[in-house]
């Protein structure tokens, strides 16, 4: 392994910049002339729209132009689209309501955008949103998931019926009900995966820009797949041709999945920016944030475990109700349907698995994929139940786990996934080593002495990335295929630029593709730049979501150093005077086998280039290769994950004292950057089970609208991770690499739930856990005591 | 309009600037000085703070006009030239960054920290001082690990 190469901890290439100061996001991007954007917005959850009169706001200082849902719909910009096709049980494709970037005659959540003021400055802006009178038909607020299909609730779209999105199903009912039959043991829970609101720090932003000149549009902004982001603008809303639409997004400041999707404002400003032929700049801050990015999670489950006499789990049924907020979300409907039930196998043999899910209008935000999408809902189940079966079995949970265990590879599960290679029982020992397990009677009896409570919460997760086979996914409902593409471009003095359809928000791109390439052409890392982010440059890709940018991104640049390699050895071989066959490339270098003719990577690049040695008509010169990769199979990443946590009855306060993660990402890149990126997902799950949860009241006001109100994770919330790795090289990409970005968020929530209902001695707390939660539980646990006294 | 006179990374500038707008703005947009971020409107994200007359501060919770004649020092003030200072480096080195959003606010607040309190931080402290500055990547890892190395590297003899 050299220096800079695969599996080196490189310290990152992009950091210089962000360190200093000097990198380069949306809002610190300012064009000539640009106005500015600020939008008004629904203060109620539900309302028909009776009248707006912006002639106030029209004639205030500096305002540019005001504009309301007609004039969008004048312009004949079409709404914000759902990309996954869902079909009920009954094969009804789902009810999907409009959803126009600016609201027309109703709105349906608070935060739904109104109308828009463009302005000369911000603050003018801002003072002239003011200025609109709108006067609004208040309708009920549907906020509760279960009230919302009763028939009772107020309807949110025409087309939903009793606000059900779709009913759908996965997985075979009748084998799975004749297992819960023939059980020994039936295990029963209910749960609610809380409500989230993902908040990269930087906020999204878009700057807008029309050229006359060439009637062409570019848009800056805040994405992680710049490309569809140019595909859905262009195809569906109608804004520009492809190529006459360039779209940017330069350095992202974190993403979750919440960058993803094509919101209302990013079409505003790049709309607006040719209706005023100028820039026109938005910047979202943080409570607009809070109401109007997509939020992620929000289910209730009914799930039930059925165990055998031999203590093997022999089947699974699961019942949730998913709220999907007010209007479908750019991937919204996938995320509670083929990201999350496909994943209730978890890491066992499990014969029969039956799971049926109602997708559910609400007045709230928009819900879709936030870090895990889907996987995490399904993790938190299964490991949930899990625990809980081993509980009321008498059995250690590890042992219970141990016993359930798919052992065998390739493993087809009853739903969908067909798991390719892992070890799950060696990363469960390893994990115990590291936890100390053996310990924690003895730290009980320490925290015991000390008037606090001890628990130990296992995760033993499971996910489906390196997102997706096309073929796979279309027959799935997806409208788009998510292949990846990438091209080497080697320059005459054999530095090389990569041009990559992955986009780096975080993941330290930059360098990991880099030490891909160092590696394989044997050049100085230092010689090698990944450009990304930009439609001009980079041809079309898919983005950077569920963990695909290893297994899917850099295979695609592994297909295109093929190819490179491949046209280098052919120049070789006239520089060389050999047959190409004899020519071998290694360590930078082309030689000639059995000779000592030798020549290094960059030689053989200015000659392709010069093109003096050889034919133009026999070999085009130039070295220069593109391609596509569509993977085979989905990765499957697992690992165990050991919370160790302390409560004081007393407060509430549980704090984490101890996490081991083990995980088997297949092979690894950079040690440094993953480790790092299961740190996070660790800190966002813990996050998710003891403080954040998106809260709205029966009139449907966000009442967790600022980091006031919404308990963000902060460094003394969070202990320090043991994290350690096991490996089974992935058999479907080239690189044998598995994903490692959303295992931490996937796998923390059931590790500290189980940890508190283990400390607790029962199953009745709910997430997020905090310290009024746990309160509550410590007492119910003290009755229970009584009682049972 | 207001005009406004303070020192900015050791030089002196001024503005006309409406009364209303906030420091961070000022940075940013008269400015230019794109290193200092926003990313609250409550004051509770950290990714704003910046040295002023020697203390880190939020600079989105202050006017620009009430810092008439201020010595402030920004994140892009805070290296010598290409050489890094030493929290800087130790952020790059001990991977104490993802995204970058939160970094500037970080360091500034870590560089105070060590200012305040010196070279030799336990974890807990780290932590407890880390209160006001929130990251979304990192889980704070390897930012304690940073701060801990910066620390000690800022007050080597």
């Amino acid at each position: 392994m050299s220096a800079t190469g695969i599996g080196a901890p490189v310290r990152r290439k992009e950091d210089f910049r962000f360190i200093t100061g000097a990198g380069h996001y949306t809002d610190d991007i300012n064009r000539a002339g640009q106005a500015h954007a600020y939008f008004l917005r629904s203060p109620h959850a539900h309302a028909t729209i009776k009248s707006i009169d912006t002639s106030a706001a029209a004639k205030m200082p500096g305002v540019v132009a005001v504009y309301t849902g007609a004039d969008i719909e004048a312009d004949k910009v079409g709404g914000l689209i759902c990309g996954w096709m869902i079909h009920s049980k009954d094969g009804s494709p789902m009810n999907a309501g409009a959803h126009p970037a600016l609201a027309n005659g109703k709105v349906r959540y608070v935060g739904d955008h109104v109308a828009v003021v463009i302005a000369d400055s911000i603050s003018q802006a801002k003072d002239a949103v003011e200025a609109i009178v709108v006067d609004y038909g208040l309708l009920p607020a549907v906020t509760d998931l279960k009230a919302a299909t009763s028939g009772k609730a107020q309807q949110i779209h025409d087309v939903a019926k009793n606000n059900v999105v779709y009913d759908w199903h996965l997985g075979d009912k009748a084998a799975t009900d004749a297992a819960f039959k023939n059980a020994k043991h039936i295990t029963t829970i209910e749960l609610a995966n809380n409500r989230l609101v993902p908040n990269p720090m930087e906020p999204r932003a878009a700057v807008g820009e029309y050229d006359k000149g060439t009637d062409s549009l570019t848009l800056y902004t805040t994405s992680q797949n710049p490309h569809v982001v140019r595909l859905v603008m262009s195809a569906f809303l109608g804004l520009a041709p492809e190529h006459k639409l360039r779209v940017i997004a330069p350095d992202v400041g974190g993403g979750f999945g919440s960058k993803i999707f094509i919101y209302a404002e990013e079409t505003v400003c790049i709309w607006a920016a040719r209706k005023v032929n100028r820039p026109v700049k938005w910047t979202c801050d943080r409570t607009e944030a809070f109401l109007c990015d997509a939020h992620g999670r929000d289910h209730v489950t009914k799930a039930e475990m059925a165990v055998n006499e031999a203590g093997k789990v022999i089947g699974v049924r699961v019942a949730t109700k998913a709220n999907l907020g007010a209007y479908l979300s750019t991937f919204s409907s996938s995320v509670p349907t083929y990201l999350y039930a496909p994943l209730l196998s978890g890491q066992y043999d499990i014969p029969a698995i039956y799971c049926e899910v109602e997708g559910v209008y609400t007045t709230t935000a928009p819900v879709d994929a936030y870090r895990g999408a889907g996987r995490p809902e399904a993790t938190f189940v299964i490991e949930r139940l899990m625990e809980v079966t081993a509980r009321q079995l008498g059995q250690d949970p590890a042992a219970f786990r141990r016993k359930n265990f798919v052992r065998k590879f390739p493993h087809q599960t009853p739903v969908i996934m067909c798991y390719d290679a892992g070890d799950y029982n060696a990363s469960l020992t390893k994990a115990m080593e590291m936890a100390d397990v053996k310990g924690l009677a003895k730290r009980k009896r320490e925290s015991a002495k000390k008037g606090l409570l001890r628990g130990l919460g296992y995760s033993a997760y499971i996910e489906a990335c390196g997102i997706a086979p096309s073929q796979a996914v279309g027959s799935l409902g997806a409208g788009v295929g998510l292949w990846e593409s990438a091209e080497v471009r080697v320059n005459p003095v054999g530095t090389v630029e990569v041009l990559t359809g992955s986009h780096s928000h975080g993941q330290g791109h930059e360098t990991t593709f880099a030490q891909l390439v160092s590696d394989r052409l044997g050049i100085p890392i230092d010689n090698v730049s990944i450009v990304h982010g930009d439609t001009d440059k980079v041809q079309f890709g898919m983005g950077t979501y569920g963990s695909r940018s290893g297994a899917v991104g850099m295979s695609a640049i592994v297909k295109a150093l093929d190819k490179v390699e491949a046209k280098a050895k052919k120049v070789a071989a006239y520089v060389l005077e050999a047959s190409a066959d004899d020519i071998t490339f290694e360590n930078g270098h082309f030689s000639v086998k059995g000779t000592d003719k030798k020549i290094d990577f960059g030689s053989i690049a200015l000659q392709a280039y010069i093109a003096h040695k050889f034919s133009g008509q026999e070999l085009e010169p130039g070295l220069k290769e593109g391609a596509f990769y569509d993977p085979t199979n989905f990765t499957f990443p697992a690992g165990v994950h050991i919370c160790e946590i302390e409560i004081d009855p007393e407060t509430g306060i549980a704090r984490v004292d101890r996490w081991t993660a083990v995980d088997d990402f297949g092979n690894v890149i950079n040690p440094m950057i993953v480790e790092g990126q299961v740190h996070g997902g660790i800190g966002q799950g813990v996050g998710q089970a003891l403080c954040e949860g998106a809260v709205y009241d029966k009139s449907g006001q966000l009442v967790t609208a600022s980091f006031m109100d919404y308990q963000m994770p902060r460094a003394d919330d969070l202990p320090s991770f043991d994290v350690g790795m096991t490996v089974t090289p992935c058999p479907s990409n080239p690189l044998g690499i598995k994903g490692c970005g959303e295992a931490g968020a996937i796998a923390a929530p059931p590790a500290v739930i189980n940890a508190i209902t283990d400390a607790l001695g029962h199953e009745d707390v709910v997430m997020p856990a905090t310290p009024s939660e746990v309160w509550r539980a410590a007492r119910k646990m003290r009755a229970n005591k009584m009682a049972a006294e | 309009m207001a005009t406004v006179t303070m020192t900015v990374n050791g030089k002196q500038v001024s503005g006309d600037i409406d009364p209303r707008t906030l420091l961070v703005q000022f940075l940013r947009d008269n400015l230019r000085l794109t290193g200092t971020h926003v990313g609250c409107d409550t004051s509770q994200c950290g990714a704003c703070v910046i040295h002023m007359n020697g203390k880190a501060v939020k600079s989105c919770t202050l006017l620009a006009l009430s810092c008439e004649g201020a010595d402030v020092v920004t994140i892009e003030g805070l290296a010598n030239g290409q050489n890094l200072h030493p929290m800087q480096e130790a952020f790059r080195e001990n991977h104490g960054l993802q995204c970058g959003f939160c970094t500037p606010g970080m360091i500034m607040t870590a560089v105070d920290l060590v200012n305040r309190k010196g070279g030799d931080l336990d974890e807990t402290t780290i932590r407890e001082e880390l209160e006001g500055n929130i990251c979304r990547c990192t889980g704070y890892h390897n930012i304690v690990k940073s701060v801990a190395a910066g620390a000690r590297e800022m007050t080597k003899a």
